[in-house]
């Protein structure tokens, strides 16, 4: 069981490695003449105003709400969607139900306007 | 021949032992050789997919593509990586250096993850854990994650507006595809992905499940932010988005990223719908299982570039109208109809087949109305007057503007 996990273990380093393996020959391999100019802010041509990391808009948060919602239920159905062919049929509706519940909760949003992008 | 990854793996197993080292420490060494295969593979056929996604855009658009560099331009992408591995680093001022040098690996990482558990042919798998689909959704997750830091970590407004974008669509679209992955699993009886390429041995699971084969692949495409998604990304909007302030090779490993994540999203479909390695005489000889694999993904690829060079990009409000007001209910419904479905369906193949099939259809005429309803009371905007008069539009205004 846990031996399975060793490959995962194994191959997200991996993975993580080698874009750091070629990214530090990029830094070997090329120039290195940092000036102000160069490593300002490349927006539009004229100098930036005002910070960057201020109040954003609250649609994005109130769409990651809804997400979080979903995902977190998403993982309850999934142990039921493993298990469903040794499911007696009622045991199926209740997963059902729960699905359902999850509808109401969309169903609810989108009438509350969450779902509108302004 | 029956089982020639096997008798691979054992080879070598047997050879490490042979050089004296311990029957642990050489599978642990075996696995890590297979993890450093794998993840060198896979961003070393990028060089491949690249060239071949250029080549394909370019014919699409009645172009040539690259055709200078060895044969038929093959070799164009090593030159461009030959390129921008001598350009300079640059971080801009003010950006959070640790998370702006950490995004670019997460992304690939979080690519080169997802290759762990897919199943090439009959017993060559990287590992066959069994929560293999749970497993993928978690790992590209971090890309997200990644996309997310590279945006906020520049320090510029474009970039932040991209990455805000990009969660926003990354984040919705995960909905819909979390859902209706679902359907595999509950067909299969397990989350593993051997288990699930295993189960599809008469029928795959597209025919059994269209309806969730279509939202699968829509909500790949988005999570691949390729066009008509790529909002987060929109060069006519916001520059480049999330990463503008991206120069030299931090910026190509985005388009490894990005470009390996196209193909990884072709082969989780072909695996999860199409029937993985499965064809005729696949079992008898695996190494065709491995053609079959490569065939019906590259099939996969090749429409999610066509589709790519087809369709104009969506609006914002589109895109997560989209999302929320047809795929998340539609694939809720695909879901429950399933669930229904299968526990009356005959245990007979072609019964069974029907069944499922004549729900989905359900679902389909149902979803089809709905939108025929929903685009016919869109369509129905305010009419403006020329400015100033407060004078109605003529009729012929009118009409056009239905």
């Amino acid at each position: 069981m846990l031996e399975q996990w060793i490959f995962i273990g194994l191959l997200l380093p991996v993975g993580l490695l080698l874009p750091a393996v070629a990214i530090g020959l990029n830094w070997v391999l090329g120039p290195k003449k940092p000036n102000p100019l160069k490593r300002s802010t490349y927006e539009c041509g004229i100098e930036t105003v005002g910070e960057t990391w201020i109040q954003f808009k609250v649609q994005y948060y109130i769409f990651a709400l809804i997400f979080v919602v979903f995902d977190v239920e998403a993982v309850f159905l999934y142990p039921w969607a493993a298990a469903y062919d040794k499911l007696p049929l009622y045991m199926v509706l209740e997963g059902i139900l729960f699905i359902l519940i999850l509808a109401a909760g969309l169903v609810y949003a989108w009438r509350k306007g969450a779902l509108e992008w302004v | 021949m029956s089982d020639p990854f096997g008798q691979i793996g054992q080879f070598l197993l047997n050879l490490l032992i042979g050089w004296g080292l311990e029957a642990g420490l050489a599978a642990f060494l075996l696995k890590l050789a297979g993890a450093a295969a794998l993840g060198i593979g896979a961003l070393f056929s990028t060089f491949l997919l690249i060239w071949g996604e250029r080549k394909l855009l370019a014919r699409l658009q009645d172009r040539l593509g690259p055709n200078r560099l060895g044969p038929f331009g093959i070799l164009q992408t090593v030159g461009d990586f030959a390129k921008l591995v001598t350009k300079e680093i640059i971080i801009p001022s003010g950006a959070d250096k640790v998370v702006f040098l950490l995004a670019p690996m997460l992304v690939v990482m979080s690519v080169v993850g997802a290759w762990a558990v897919i199943p090439f042919a009959p017993g060559f798998i990287g590992t066959d854990i069994n929560v293999g689909v749970l497993y993928i959704v978690s790992v590209g997750g971090i890309g997200i994650l990644g996309i997310m830091l590279a945006g906020w970590a520049s320090n510029n407004k474009y970039s932040l507006l991209g990455a805000f974008r990009a969660v926003a669509q990354l984040v919705s679209y995960e909905v819909p595809m979390v859902l209706v992955l679902l359907v595999p699993v509950m067909l299969t009886g397990s989350m593993g992905l051997g288990a699930i390429v295993e189960a599809q041995s008469p029928i795959p699971y597209v025919v059994l499940a269209p309806l969730a084969a279509l939202l699968f692949y829509i909500s790949s495409l988005a999570e691949n932010g390729r066009a008509p998604f790529d909002l987060m990304e929109a060069e006519s909007e916001i520059a480049t988005g999330f990463n503008i302030e991206y120069t030299a090779l931090m910026f190509g490993m985005f388009f490894v990223a990005e470009f390996l994540h196209a193909f990884a999203v072709s082969a989780l479909m072909a695996t999860l719908f199409l029937g993985g390695w499965r064809g005729p005489g696949a079992e008898a000889y695996p190494l065709l299982g491995l053609v079959y694999f490569f065939i019906k993904t590259s099939i996969v690829w090749f429409s999610i570039i066509w589709v790519r060079m087809s369709l104009p990009r969506v609006r914002i409000d589109q895109m997560l109208a989209l999302n929320w007001k047809l795929l998340t209910p539609v694939a809720l419904s695909v879901v429950v109809v399933t669930a229904v479905a299968e526990k009356l369906a005959p245990a007979a193949p072609l019964g069974r087949a029907l069944v499922l099939l004549g729900a989905n259809g359900l679902v389909l005429v149902i979803a089809v109305l709905g939108l025929a309803a929903y685009g016919r009371t869109r369509r129905e905007r305010p009419v403006f007057g020329p400015a100033g008069t407060g004078a109605p539009a003529s009729p012929s205004i009118q009409a056009s503007a239905r």
